[in-house]
């Protein structure tokens, strides 16, 4: 993963002046109608309230429990609801953080809109001067030199450096030109050097860094259908034990026993899920937040939870899985040539090369076989440089002409016919094209001397990431231009389980739509327009930030490092995600059983002393066992904030691993922990007389 | 507990096991309309039958529709038994003449017939004619039953299939499973009780003097016929008032192996007729350990508590070794009345062969458990399936989350919808029964009817909306549920139990079968390993089970330690 | 809704013909012809006259025979008819006690059962059987223990050989099936018509 981009927007868990605010958030969204979207916590509230009122006439009239039980008890129900708050708060805090710092970059840009947009008449560079927010689409305006980029849009004309640091930030500028792949910008970017015309593809407040600032932001944060689904079930849990409490008091009354509300209360709070309840939106804020901090930014918590389901990734080779560039990594003489004499040749024909091939082959002949670099400046040499209608490069010396190039194009040179090449020859350039590699041939005046191996390196650690992909049961497929038996090559060599060679768009679109008519989900990324119907038929479409304005639209994520490497860490945070919820919520239904054993005994002791016999804990006295529990119902909660926020830990293994470990560790652990917790609160709470 | 005792439990255990596949697999032939043995027998009958009833067997019926001929079915069943246990005294076959059945019991008794709970308010021996028994009770027992079957059946094929807009044709579906399934195994097992000594006649009673010269009257019927369907299609409605208890119905061991067999054998089988129509016979068999886990561990409790003994009785000096045998028959002693307690609660037979009420409280706090499980360990003919399946959906909502995916069960993905449905029909069990049980706690007229004071009291209460909400159908025997407001809202609480439950289950099968199947992969949640059968009974014990301990704290838990207290009521 | 209507009652009827009538009265049938015996309630007969069915428990409460275990079946008041009377085996009327195990009355009838027995002669450990009601109140068996229990009592108002009494009680001792399954049991009628031929 890219380090400068995680340390870039690096806050720490705790950044002290996030918490702070959250701290006041906490409080301002005890509004019951900023609760009401999550019902655990409401009917915490409601509750809440419901204590504190009884409290309040214990206190004046002095009936019920005595007013410190129930103060003590209100209380406790409070923090509950605060805690759950502030949890949702802080995950909250970092986004609006950054959503400041979008929106200053935002601020009342003035844009130079064209008269004559088609630059037809002689008045091409004439405008007038209008505010960003009055940019209709299809305007066109003209963006010079230290220029703020008044909205999004397409350059029509002209090309510039761009500062896009407000986005991405990276600093180092980028060119942007008029048609291509690079022709999209971003409002809110600066124009370093020379002028551009940009054709306006955004409205107002609909601009790439508008739709950012309420993604980070968090405001237009909808449920995503997993959190909906789940909030369901947490729904049907609470209505459940809500009609086991309301019912018990008319059981109660058969068995000649009085429960006083406040106990009940009590028993209902620690029963419903109010932990997972209290975490569940911080959990999803946290996971589109890890994506932002990743820079990454995904246009919907769908697109985010899509990641985790992800089947089948589609990595395009260069940049992903091999180094965009090849290396020379072997010379191959021809029988009868002394390999020194090739190697030297490939280097001084390489001397004025300024290409990463090039600068290879002179590494390669340096270090491998030894060639010091010849001084040639007496000689007066005659660079010859590459042209796409020779394929050659090379350089003269006098009389020698040294060149190297595509094999067919040195053969044209030396003027050998296909047919009278030396058998080796050929063997050799085949068995380079099958192991993924591209041959060069080497060849001084007429006479071929040999090969240049350039092989396709692919990056170290690849083949790991990907066996780990395999184990997680995804299947990573190869898109590649090259042919197939190049293509098979460096499949095998990375390790991936399919590839598409030769592939067109049209290709890639139809590999999509066969794979999920199979029943998988596609994630993939892509830069240029012509990638912008696989983007969009792909379930998770990651568009890079330097692509263009189509792919950008067609993607419902932008990674705005534009690596497409990071779609592999996209679908693990799309998993832990998954995972931090499920597991939180597994945790919180398995606390469920200690805090019977805790308050049962407890409500029935007056009657039934025999019932003591439940309480396995022996905590103190009824109590301080039901103060324990709902102590410890509060507390789990911000003891659980750091896990939410940044998700339960992941590791690239099977479902079975997965699901043993985590069953482990949240089944087994939820169901211990609050015994443990409960009796150390018991202790806490007798020891100072609380109860 | 001893080992001849645990012999016993796994000879009968282990039949049901031997036979569960061979009957899944042959139901997974009939419902997938394909030729059996019986096809050249009944293939006529079954043609003839479609065509009176107008039914196109190859028309398929998408969930509403299918769902709206299952409750049009139910409801002419109602109106017709309904009728019946009004009408019988003008009615043939009725040799005792016994008075027409007053409105709020034959009310109860048509709902609890209908919904194969077989709930029974009455005294069989004492108040219905042999045509209502056969005409009425036993007609019902078998379509009872192949109403869920069908509907098992139906939420079966939403798994299988693949972008599906119908789930089958109920008419088919009750029409197969009758003739194909519950008549065919009727006949045999009706047959073998006959021959173990189970009266099979039209006779009303038969006078015999006793070697004291004192009179008996002994009640007699056609009680095989019924039997058979009654344990076969895991009903539960006895002909005689003490149930399989009676010598009649269950006249010594080896037709209690029978007995315990026949209610077992196709709750188990349709767990294999899953697996087989989903391609998956190994998650069949996960579901099929699920229940047999949760079963054994079940009987072993309840074992343990019934040969304990009754410690107030050891005091006053009974030999303790030979376990509880208040309401309990010598010819089963406690291991076969342990087993049977558990394997009728576990399913929705509901038939007894000892009496719940007398057991010790932790062997009767088992059995109510169970029911209050959602009766799905493996749950009655055909809506323990289902009942199995939502926990399943459940379990793989929580589990399916863990591992970092959308949660899928066999391809289909469970999103809100499904899990919506699944919480509204997992609703159902608590608030009919901590709902009516709350009321009847504290209302005189309905606490007039207990049977014991104290915690057994309530527990009394607790079981008979646990019974009926549950279509269970046994019962805490001591309550005295015929009277105008047990007959009412038990007879609520079983339709709530049945329609209130399936009608969701149905919706969610008619989305689930609309979805495509997506492939599984090594990412996918395995829900056929062992770790998914202990997740899944974790899940079925804390999201099924926990929010009635509070109750049960105050029933049969409280009244455990009493008795060790030597407390009486 | 009402498409659903005619195969409703046609199928409804259909079954109740097939499963309700047909199925019932050939399993009659067939019971007539194959197992004739059972098919009528297994009775026995003495000097051609009904005594009783070998599957019912039927009451005993003269010392001249042997007892079976309490019974908590009922019928109906000859005087009045909107009560029950207790009435032990009455065969019309199955039902058990269905009293639960913290129950007073329990402890109470049992206290007054042992009561009785020990003053009748009962010697040595109480079996449960002994004391406690069967599911059904028409339990025909007693335990092997409970048999051995009464049989001095009624070797003593017979005038009879404890001991023979004692061989008599284990001969009619029934076995459980293949050694295991069931319970060692003692069929109370038969064990008395055993007795009664002893003359």
């Amino acid at each position: 993963m890219s380090r400068k981009s995680e340390s870039r927007h690096q806050l720490s868990l705790f950044d002290p002046a996030i918490m702070r605010t959250a701290a006041i958030d906490a409080v301002k969204k005890l509004s019951p109608h900023a609760l009401a979207a999550n019902p655990v916590i409401f009917v915490t509230e409601t509750v809440a309230a419901l204590v504190t009122f009884l409290w309040l006439r214990s206190l004046w009239l002095g009936r019920g429990d005595s007013p410190s039980f129930s103060g003590q008890i209100a209380l406790w129900l409070w923090f509950t609801v605060l805690f759950a708050n502030f949890a949702e708060a802080v995950a909250e805090g970092r986004g609006k953080a950054r959503a400041a710092t979008l929106r200053a970059s935002r601020s009342d840009t003035l844009a130079k809109r064209l008269v004559d947009p088609e630059g037809r008449s002689h008045l091409d560079r004439v405008y007038s001067t209008v505010s960003a927010r009055q940019l209709r689409v299809g305007d066109v305006v003209l963006v010079e030199a230290g220029d703020l980029i008044p909205s999004d849009g397409d350059i029509i004309d002209g090309m510039a450096s761009v500062n896009e640091s407000a986005i991405t930030g990276e600093s180092a500028p980028v060119i942007r030109e008029a048609g291509g792949d690079r022709c999209a910008v971003t409002g809110g970017t600066t124009v370093l050097s020379d002028w551009i015309k940009v054709r306006i593809s955004a409205q107002p407040g609909n601009t790439f860094i508008d739709r950012m600032i309420a993604l980070v932001e968090g405001a237009e944060r909808q449920k995503t259908p997993n959190e909906l689904a789940l909030s369901v079930l947490l729904v049907g849990l609470t209505l459940m034990f809500l009609i086991a409490v309301v019912t018990l008091w008319s059981f109660a009354t058969y068995s000649h026993t009085t429960v006083s509300v406040t106990v009940l209360v009590s028993l209902l709070v620690t029963l419903i899920p109010t932990t997972i309840g209290g975490l569940l939106s911080a959990i999803g804020i946290a996971g589109m937040d890890r994506l932002v901090r990743f820079n990454v930014l995904a246009t919907s918590g769908r697109a985010v939870e899509a990641a985790g389901d992800v089947d089948t990734l589609l990595l395009d080779k260069t940049g992903t899985i091999t180094f965009g560039n090849r290396m020379a990594s072997e010379f191959i003489a021809l029988p009868g040539v002394e390999l020194r004499k090739l190697a030297e040749v490939a280097l001084i024909s390489s001397l004025a090369d300024e290409t990463p091939e090039g600068r290879s082959i002179i590494a390669l002949a340096k270090t491998d076989y030894g060639i010091a670099e010849p001084d040639l400046t007496a000689k007066s040499p005659v660079v010859i440089p590459f042209a796409a209608q020779t394929r050659l490069s090379g350089i003269d010396i006098g009389e020698s002409r040294l060149r190297k190039g595509a094999v067919d194009s040195v053969l044209k040179f030396v003027g050998l016919p296909a047919d009278q090449v030396a058998p080796e020859f050929r063997q050799s350039v085949d068995r380079i094209s099958r192991m993924g590699g591209t041959p060069l041939a080497v060849a001084v005046d007429h006479s071929l001397l040999g090969l240049i191996y350039l092989k396709d390196v692919v990056k170290p650690g690849i083949k790991e990431r990907f066996a780990a992909l395999r184990a997680m049961g995804i299947k990573t497929v190869m898109i590649t231009g090259d042919n197939p038996l190049t293509a098979a090559a460096i499949a095998t060599e990375a390790g991936v389980d399919d590839f598409l060679a030769e592939a067109t768009p049209e290709d890639k679109l139809n590999f999509i739509r066969k794979e999920q008519t199979g029943g998988r989900l596609v994630a993939m990324c892509g830069d240029g327009t012509n990638d912008a119907p696989a983007l969009a038929q792909a379930d998770v479409g990651v568009a890079m930030q330097t692509g263009t304005q189509a792919a950008r639209e067609a993607g419902n994520m932008v990674d705005l490092d534009s690596d497409p490497t990071k779609l592999i860490e996209v679908v693990e945070i799309g998993k832990q995600l998954l995972m931090t919820r499920g597991s939180l919520t597994t945790f919180s239904i398995a606390n469920d059983v200690a805090k019977y054993f805790a308050i049962l005994p407890a409500l029935f002791l007056a009657t039934y002393p025999e019932l003591g016999a439940l309480n396995v804990m022996r905590l103190s006295s009824p109590q301080s066992a039901i103060l324990s529990a709902v102590i410890f119902n509060a507390v789990i909660i911000v003891l659980l904030i750091p896990l939410a926020l940044s998700g339960v830990s992941y590791r690239p293994v099977g479902a079975a691993a997965l699901l043993r470990r985590n069953l482990l560790i949240y089944g087994l652990g939820g169901l211990i922990a609050p015994f443990v917790g409960i009796k150390v609160i018991d202790l806490v709470v007798t020891a100072l007389h609380l109860s | 507990m001893t080992l001849v005792g645990w012999l016993q439990i796994g000879l009968i255990l282990g039949l049901v096991a031997l036979t569960a596949r061979p009957l899944g697999l042959y139901m997974a032939r009939v419902f997938s309309g394909e030729r059996t043995l019986l096809s050249p027998l009944l293939g006529s009958t079954e043609r003839i039958f479609y065509w009176l009833a107008g039914v196109e067997p190859d028309h398929e019926q998408g969930w509403l529709a299918y769902t709206s001929s299952m409750l049009v079915f139910s409801a002419t069943g109602f109106a017709s038994l309904y009728a019946i246990l009004r009408l019988q005294a003008y009615l043939p076959f009725n040799p005792r003449h016994f008075a027409n059945i007053p409105p709020d019991l034959a009310f109860n008794t048509a709902i609890s017939f209908l919904t194969n709970t077989n709930w029974q308010a009455y005294s069989g021996e004492t108040s219905m004619s042999n045509f209502t028994q056969m005409a009425g009770l036993t007609v019902h027992n078998f379509l009872s039953a192949a109403t869920g079957v069908a509907l098992a059946i139906a939420v079966t094929r939403a798994f299988a299939r693949h972008n599906a807009a119908t789930l089958g044709n109920f008419w088919v579906d009750i029409t197969r499973a009758t003739l194909y399934v519950f008549l065919p195994f009727s006949l045999l097992i009706a047959v073998t009780f006959i021959a173990t000594g189970v009266p099979q006649t039209l006779a009303g009673s038969v006078d015999a003097v006793t070697l004291e010269g004192a009179r008996q009257v002994i009640a007699l019927g056609p009680v095989a016929s019924q039997e058979a369907i009654k344990q076969f299609g895991t009903n539960g409605g006895g002909f005689f008032n003490a149930n399989a208890a009676h010598p009649f119905e269950n006249p010594n061991a080896l037709a209690n192996l029978l007995q315990i067999w026949a209610l077992l054998a196709v709750p188990f089988g349709l767990l294999v007729t899953f697996g087989k129509m989903v391609g998956s016979e190994k998650q069949g068999w996960a579901l099929f350990k699920i229940a047999g886990l949760v079963l054994v561990g079940a009987v072993v409790i309840v074992y343990a508590a019934e040969s304990f003994g009754n410690p107030l009785l050891t005091h006053l000096g009974l030999d303790p070794s030979g376990g509880n045998m208040e309401g309990k028959e010598t010819r089963f002693g406690i291991a076969l009345s342990s087993l049977y307690a558990v394997a009728t609660t576990a399913t929705s037979c509901g038939g007894v062969n000892a009496m719940m009420d007398s057991f010790a409280p932790l062997g009767g706090l088992v059995p109510m458990f169970l029911m209050q499980l959602g009766l799905i360990t493996p749950g009655g003919v055909g809506s323990g399936l289902y009942g199995l399946i939502v926990f399943a959906i459940i379990t793989v909502f929580i589990g399916g989350l863990m591992v970092g995916r959308t949660p899928e069960f066999l391809g289909k993905k469970i999103e809100s919808r499904e899990v919506k449905l699944a919480i509204l029909a997992v609703l159902i069990l608590p608030l009919a029964i901590l709902g009516f049980s709350a009321v009847a706690a504290v209302l005189p007229s309905a606490l007039a009817s207990l049977g014991n004071n104290g915690p057994h009291g309530l527990s009394e209460i607790l079981y008979a909306y646990t019974s009926a909400a549950g279509n269970n159908g046994s019962a805490f025997a001591g309550l005295n549920a015929n009277t105008p407001w047990w007959n009412v809202t038990t007879g609520i609480a079983m339709v709530l139990g049945r329609f209130g439950y399936v009608v969701p289950v149905m919706a969610m099968a008619g989305s689930i079968a609309a979805k495509k199947k997506v492939q599984a992969s090594l990412g996918t949640l395995p829900t056929d390993g062992g770790l998914f059968v202990g997740l899944m009974i974790g899940v079925i014990l804390i999201v099924g089970g926990l929010q009635f301990l509070p109750a049960l704290a105050l029933g049969p838990m409280v009244e455990h330690f009493l008795m060790l207290a030597g407390k009486t009521f | 809704m009402l498409a659903h209507i005619r195969p409703a009652v046609v199928l409804l009827s259909l079954f109740t013909l097939l499963t309700g009538l047909a199925y019932p009265l050939a399993m009659t049938g067939i019971a007539s012809t194959l197992f004739p015996w059972q098919a009528g309630g297994s009775l026995i007969q003495r000097d051609g006259k009904v005594v009783g069915s070998a599957v019912i428990g039927q009451n005993f409460v003269s010392a001249k025979y042997f007892h079976p275990r309490p019974s908590a079946t009922s019928a109906t008041d000859p005087k009045d008819p909107s009560k029950t009377i207790a009435a032990p085996y009455n065969a019309d009327n199955s039902s058990g006690s269905n009293l639960g195990a913290t129950s007073k009355a329990l402890i109470d009838r049992v206290k007054a059962g042992i009561k009785v027995g020990r003053a009748e002669g009962w010697r040595g450990p109480l079996p449960a059987d002994a004391l406690t009601t069967s599911a059904s109140g028409l339990d025909p068996d007693i335990s092997p223990q409970y048999a051995l229990l009464q049989a001095p009592v009624v070797a003593k108002a017979r005038g009879l050989d404890a001991a023979r009494l004692r061989n008599l009680v284990i001969a009619e001792i029934q076995k459980p099936w293949m050694g295991f399954f069931g319970e060692p049991r003692v069929n109370v009628l038969k064990l008395n018509l055993a007795l009664d031929a002893l003359k």
